[in-house]
């Protein structure tokens, strides 16, 4: 399957397992990306999963992600 | 901002995330808390932190045009939203973390509402019809051609007229769904709310079919 087959599928079927609510990322949002910057993105989803299946479903909470990730990452810097 | 909508679907327990509960969020917690001067200090440091999130986002997107206004407004709106839900704050994270993400969001939401001021939102048939039109390379294999095709098929013939507009305009045209919330008056997690059931739909007619779209065995 061709790249953007798979992305075209991707974002018309979104994730195959169970995931968070739109509400549910924003609120642990916060606590995911710290876990993730320290332990990394396994530690992260365990602590709250469905986590990433919603951000890879959800565009506008992936950005949100990204963002909180990019800043608290730029800080540390 | 967010608001209230049903769970799409169940997770998993989590593990429990750690409160940190340390010194300075309890101090911001505190101050915030407070009355007087120490209060209003809090509410000015805080006010800083939200605009310096809010310029760091509006740069990220490349916006250039009415940035100071824009990360203004969106400081300001995070401001009122942290101060009305600190009773929340659960010390899950650092205060600071906690709040950023207030105003990264409001930033964020301003810019993609920007981006398409002004901007019709595509009609659904447009992108649908894109969609159906697309054709394959000689590169594509037959398994793939039978999945676009099923999508194509369970979209026309087991969705809503709703439900295949939201899926449309999200996964195909790439319209922003906070600002599709706001042309539709309704919210956010409304919207995911039914796209996920779209998409619940899609992925139950293709099981149906001996179709997977992860590529499991059939």
């Amino acid at each position: 399957m061709s790249d953007a087959d798979r992305d075209r599928l991707t974002r018309l079927l979104g994730p195959a397992g169970p995931e968070l609510t739109c509400e549910e990322c924003f609120e642990h949002l916060d606590a995911y990306v710290e876990i993730e910057l320290a332990r990394g993105e396994g530690a992260a989803e365990a602590a709250v999963p469905g986590m990433g299946a919603h951000l890879a479903g959800c565009p506008a909470c992936a950005e949100d992600h990204a963002s909180l990730r990019a800043l608290l990452s730029d800080a540390r810097d | 901002m967010l608001s209230a909508a049903a769970s799409v679907a169940p997770v998993p327990a989590a593990e429990p995330v750690r409160s940190h509960a340390d010194v300075g969020s309890a101090a911001w917690v505190a101050a915030l808390g407070a009355r007087g001067p120490d209060h209003d200090a809090a509410v000015a440091r805080l006010h800083a932190l939200l605009l310096r999130a809010a310029r760091f986002e509006l740069r990220r997107r490349g916006a250039r045009a009415d940035v100071e206004d824009l990360a203004m407004q969106a400081a300001d709106d995070a401001l009122v939203a942290i101060l009305a839900k600190l009773h929340t704050f659960r010390g899950q994270s650092r205060f600071t973390t906690w709040a950023y993400k207030f105003g990264l969001l409001e930033a964020g939401v301003k810019a993609r509402r920007r981006a398409w001021q002004g901007r019709e939102v595509p009609l659904p048939d447009e992108g649908w019809a894109a969609f159906a039109d697309i054709r394959h390379g000689p590169g594509a294999d037959a398994e793939t051609a039978e999945l676009l095709a099923a999508v194509r098929v369970a979209i026309d013939g087991c969705l809503t007229p709703h439900q295949r507009a939201v899926l449309v305009a999200i996964a195909l045209q790439d319209v922003p769904i906070d600002v599709l919330a706001e042309r539709l008056g309704t919210t956010r997690g409304a919207l995911y709310k039914t796209l996920h059931d779209a998409r619940r739909k899609l992925r139950a007619e293709l099981e149906r079919q001996g179709l997977h779209p992860d590529g499991g065995s059939r």
